[in-house]
């Protein structure tokens, strides 16, 4: 089926020659660049990174195999190892000579394993006899040692991410031993030792291959393919998490359970570990934060999925010659050629392909029942916004309607995200504000994730659509626009207007007055301006709306003039008058609004009424009843002495 | 409550009730036809007639002078009487015995009927619901002569105020009869959302369940039937059906709670109307049925009543569909430990809203106040409604008195305030603000108008400060 599968590779890899016996190819983790080497970089050297558009390409004097080769960061130095004792440095930056200079290593006897850039000038050897810290002077064209440790090196292992580099030592192979290098310096972290399968003989050692690191939800993890549980119970291979942390020891903390045997490889991609299994060609995907079975230290999880292939995958084969294109031959996956790096990365040395490993979120939503799960697992990933809100549309849909407990837990953890990022972003606000002008730059905003899925994405993109709709019983609208509404006040989330407004559209709509008179009655539809101009508008159809939306007014308190024009518009002058008194506005109040309304009214009485008061109000502010001509009262006047003559209206007093 | 009571004196009681359709017997001799229930019904058969006769004959009469609003009672010095046509032809009536004073004069013990101590409004409140009550119980009448003719009506009728017209109480009836309103139980919002919640998922699972209503204490919290079918519906909740389960259990009998069968939670759920036990497999209940929206749609349903600790909902459910014992046992394992929780919820929410306002003390004021909008009523004046009589802490002097400031409001239309001086001292204050009312009863005997206009502005502020209530 083809949407069934969750698992693609990038449709924009890194071609590069595939390696034959002139042509050898590297891989640097650190920069992500494909080295292809022509005999010995006599015939060229072409590097190709994931942003480059064009690789870089030089030549460099054959001067024997190359056995490993790595430019240092942002592509300053070039380093070669050519001999297992000595490295060679090509500077590449201009103005700088780029006459070769090498280094060898200090340790008597010691064979180079391999080396690491850690920096754009440091580099760190790593022989079998231990680790070696340079720094290298291109100006200077020397080398010089920082720090060196001895210790038993197996094999190694480098994250360039975090920076650690992982020796593998003891006969068995089983301690690792952590550094950590930051600007300069290094720092030991404690060791720990790997478990080693009961099943396993004595000579067996552990390969580099069974081992890993990445950096899993922020953290540093070392992955272990264990092939043979421990218990022989379940015979199936399984994938041991240590957490690394920077401070502290090693623990370990997650077991994946693979439930099969056979080859396997990692990846991780979007905080997922992928598990590959060559036999049965499909991967299975694990997520350490979802719940698992948990003994109280360590945690055991099944796969998220079930096992499906990757995506396939057609390479054109006109990636390297300029030549017509062809039709697309389709790619083997899971091939023996393949090699994995980490994080996320496939290399086809056979074909001459670099692939970026991508999760598709859209396929999951259907291999997921379990809906809460399933928020909770795309809540974690990267670009699931659009996933999540299709997965909200879809399970209020006619088609794949949710139960009323599931649509409210799916509310829910999109709630507690959302409130996550609002917590944050205020703490952020307070901290800039309580420390005006200092240290600033160490506060970080807040960084808004795809998963923090607000109101307004909610209203526009499900509920106002699904409301539209009309193809659900309005009865099932109402639940989940009151159940959205619930959460929300759960989590303590301000609600914004609009989705209220989306509530009495509704309950408009099916002449549910009642239940509107009700929420309102219990505050469920907070106070706020526009709200009470939409009751407003609706007292023609239900006149107790006059009622609750004068109440709301009130309760806002910043509302007084509101409160006015609406009294004033139902003709009601004595009762604007006395709020206007009660709230002690009398002084600033308008005369000629009150005087027009009342005159309106035809009642003569009330007229005078409320001509009397506004001229003993201006007594009393001016000392003089008279109105003044910034009132535009004129015509209130003469219609005063029309009515009541000349000697009616309050004399000035006499000096 | 005793007062100081210086003369015996003998509470209004009823007479005598009837319900008569002119065009059943127009012709002469045929008169017996228009009566369809007559109490008592041991009177003799011609004063049945003459009776009858004479209140038509009122009616008509009046009905010269204003064709659309005929005589609504007549004054007479020995009783009153009410009338009241709730469909077309039908009329009701009720006698009721003007209240006797004993009096002593010139040293011999006379009684005197204290003809104007009866409050018209509140006697046509009376009547009007009875009619209500019959209706939610049996349909309206022109349903009744549908379905099975004039014999039918007349057995409903029977079988209805045969007893219902015993509960009728008319020494305590007063202004809140009148407003025929409904308590709402304060609650924060988030409580509310959560039953909220609980009922539109119970509606989802149980989805013959066409209308929920929830109360707490007595209180209303949520309807979703209309508001005068739920008027109607919380007046027989409140005054008759919960009075009959909270008696035996105030008196510490029937214990709530029940073991409950293995893999169910425990919780204190029990239906109060249906089947009582539901363990046994022979269990034979009836639900109630109750007829909504007679306006238009004419629903006829059953009503489910459920209650756990305070919290009570009635589930109503189309009376079409059979209801089994197996549908009662699904009900009772759903509802009843969501409502437990549910309800201790509430109960917690109320006590920290309760600390927090300080409203634990006793109100100094007296007041009663009633929403016309909404129909909430609330009332400091009565300190419990019992089915057999409504408690009030003041006298009736002073009820009489709120009775007749509303008999004032309901003649004009704006808004007004009255403030009267009781022979006791008392002073009471009456306010009308839009549709909303308000009776105070102050007791400050020394105090002026100034003073007593002070304190109810003080009242309003206190109490009424989320509202819209001009002062």
């Amino acid at each position: 089926m083809e949407q069934d599968y969750y698992l693609e590779l990038c449709d924009r890899p890194i071609v590069f020659e595939k390696a034959t016996t002139v042509n050898s190819v590297f891989f640097d983790e650190a920069n992500k660049q494909v080295f292809a080497v022509r005999s010995g970089g006599a015939t060229g050297v072409f590097v190709k990174g994931p942003d480059d558009k064009s690789p870089i390409c030089f030549r460099m004097e054959d001067k024997g195999e190359v056995k490993c080769i790595k430019f240092s960061l942002e592509n300053k130095i070039l380093a070669v190892q050519r001999t297992s004792r000595t490295v060679d440095f090509i500077n590449l930056i201009q103005d700088y000579s780029q006459l070769e200079y090498s280094q060898e290593c200090k340790t008597k006897n010691a064979r180079i394993l391999g080396f690491c850039w850690t920096s754009s000038t440091e580099i760190v050897f790593i022989t079998d006899q231990g680790i070696e810290f340079y720094q290298v002077l291109p100006e200077k064209r020397t080398v010089k040692l920082l720090k060196s440790q001895s210790i038993n090196v197996n094999w190694y292992m480098y994250c360039p991410e975090s920076a650690v580099i992982l020796l593998s030592t003891a006969n068995l192979c089983n301690v690792l031993q952590p550094f950590y290098f930051r600007a300069g310096t290094v720092s030991k972290m404690p060791k720990f030792e790997i478990e080693l399968p009961a099943l396993m003989g004595k000579s067996t050692k552990i390969s580099e291959r069974d081992i890993a690191m990445a950096t899993i939800y922020g953290q540093l993890y070392v992955l272990f393919l264990r092939h043979h549980s421990k218990s022989s119970s379940s015979a199936g291979a399984e994938v041991v998490l240590y957490h690394l942390p920077r401070e502290g020891t090693c623990k370990k903390m997650h077991i994946l359970k693979l439930n099969r045997t056979g080859k396997f490889a990692l990846n991780v991609v979007d905080n997922l570990v992928v598990v590959h299994h060559q036999d049965t060609e499909t991967s299975v995907i694990f997520d350490i934060r979802l719940r698992g079975e948990s003994d109280g230290t360590v945690t055991l999880h099944q796969p998220v999925l079930p096992a499906r292939s990757i995506h396939p995958y057609q390479m054109s084969v006109a990636g390297l010659s300029a030549v017509a294109p062809q039709a697309p031959i389709p790619c083997k996956l899971y091939s023996s050629s393949w090699i994995v790096f980490q994080p996320d990365i496939i290399i086809s040395a056979s074909e001459g392909y670099l692939w970026y490993l991508r999760i598709k979120l859209q396929p999951i939503v259907h291999l997921l029942q379990d809906k809460g799960r399933l928020m909770d697992f795309l809540l974690q990933r990267k670009d699931c916004k659009s996933v999540i809100l299709s997965v909200c549309s879809q399970i209020l849909t006619q088609s794949g309607r949710a139960l009323l407990p599931v649509i409210a837990t799916v509310f829910d953890k999109l709630n507690n995200e959302y409130k996550k990022y609002l917590d944050a972003e205020h703490s952020y606000t307070l901290a800039v504000e309580t420390s005006q002008g200092r240290s600033n730059a160490l506060l970080k905003r807040p960084v808004r994730g795809q998963a923090v899925i607000d109101q307004s994405d909610m209203y526009t993109h499900v509920l106002s659509v699904f409301t539209d709709l009309k193809e659900a019983p309005h009865k099932f609208i109402i639940a989940v626009l009151m159940e959205y509404i619930r959460s929300l006040n759960q989590f303590q989330i301000p609600v914004q207007h609009y989705l209220y407004e989306l509530v009495i559209k509704t309950l408009v709509q099916h002449n549910l007055f009642y239940m509107l008179h009700q929420f309102l009655q219990y505050h469920v539809l907070s106070d706020s301006k526009p709200l009470a101009c939409l009751l407003l508008s609706l007292e023609s159809v239900y006149p107790p709306a006059h009622q609750l939306s004068l109440d709301m007014l009130k309760r806002l308190s910043t509302a007084n003039d509101e409160i006015v024009e609406v009294l004033l518009s139902k003709q009601q002058v004595l009762a604007a008058m006395r709020f206007v008194r009660s709230i002690g506005g009398q002084d600033s109040a308008s005369a000629r609004k009150f005087l027009d309304a009342a005159k309106q009214t035809a009642n003569n009485m009330l007229f005078y009424t409320v001509f009397r008061f506004f001229e003993q109000r201006n007594q009393r502010l001016r000392g003089n009843p008279n109105f003044t001509p910034g009132e535009h009262c004129e015509e209130h006047v003469a219609l005063f002495k029309q009515l009541f003559g000349e000697q009616a209206l309050l004399k000035p007093p006499a000096f | 409550m005793a007062y100081a009571v210086q003369d015996k004196r003998f509470a209004p009681s009823l007479l005598s009730f009837f319900i008569y359709n002119p065009k059943f017997g127009p012709r002469e001799g045929e008169e017996e036809k228009k009566i369809l229930f007559y109490h008592p019904n041991e009177v003799e058969k011609n004063e049945k007639i003459r009776n009858v006769g004479l209140c038509e004959a009122i009616v008509q009469f009046t009905r010269t002078f204003n064709p659309t609003k005929p005589a609504k009672s007549l004054h007479t010095q020995k009783n009153r009487q009410f009338f009241h046509e709730p469909e077309e032809g039908f009329w009701m009536v009720m006698v009721v015995k003007n209240p006797l004073a004993e009096k002593q004069k010139e040293g011999k013990t006379v009684l005197e009927y204290q003809e104007d101590e009866l409050l018209d409004k509140v006697y046509s409140s009376v009547l009007q619901q009875c009619y209500r009550m019959y209706k939610l119980f049996n349909g309206t009448f022109s349903r009744a002569m549908e379905v099975g003719q004039v014999e039918l009506l007349k057995d409903r009728l029977e079988k209805f105020f045969h007893r219902y017209l015993q509960t009728l109480h008319l020494h305590s009836c007063d202004l809140l009869d009148v407003f025929g309103g409904i308590s709402f139980f304060p609650l924060d919002k988030m409580t509310y959302l959560k039953i909220q919640s609980f009922i539109n998922r119970i509606e989802e699972s149980l989805n013959i369940v066409k209308y929920t209503v929830f109360l707490y204490n007595d209180q209303l919290i949520w309807s979703g039937l209309e508001q005068e079918d739920m008027r109607i519906l919380y007046k027989y909740l409140t005054t008759t059906l919960f009075p009959r389960y909270t008696e035996p259990e105030l008196a510490g009998r029937d214990s709530p709670i029940r073991p409950e069968m293995p893999g169910n939670l425990q919780h204190y759920g029990r239906f109060l109307t249906g089947p009582l036990n539901l363990s046994d497999p022979e269990v034979k209940f009836r639900f109630p049925k109750i007829f909504v929206n007679t306006e238009d749609s004419y629903e006829e349903l059953y009503l489910i009543v459920y209650k756990a600790m305070s919290a009570s909902v009635c589930f109503m459910i189309d009376a079409s569909v059979q209801l089994t014992v197996d549908f009662c046992r699904k009900l009772d394992s759903l509802v009843g430990p969501q409502l437990t929780v549910l309800a201790s919820d509430i109960c917690e929410q109320f006590n920290i809203n309760r600390r927090i306002s300080g409203s634990e003390k006793e109100p100094q004021f007296k007041f009663i106040y009633f929403n016309h909008m909404n129909l909430a009523e609330k009332s400091t004046i009565h300190l419990r409604k019992t089915p057999s009589m409504s408690l009030t802490s003041v006298q009736p002097e002073l009820m009489k008195i709120l009775g007749d400031i509303n008999g004032d409001f309901t003649r004009v239309d704006e808004d007004e305030e009255i403030i009267v001086k009781a022979m006791s001292d008392y002073w009471v204050v009456g306010k009308k603000s839009d549709q909303r009312e308000l009776y105070v009863i102050l007791n400050q005997k020394n105090s002026n108008l100034i003073e007593v206009n002070e304190e109810i502005k003080k009242l309003c502020a206190t109490q009424f400060s989320n509202i819209f209530f001009l002062d």
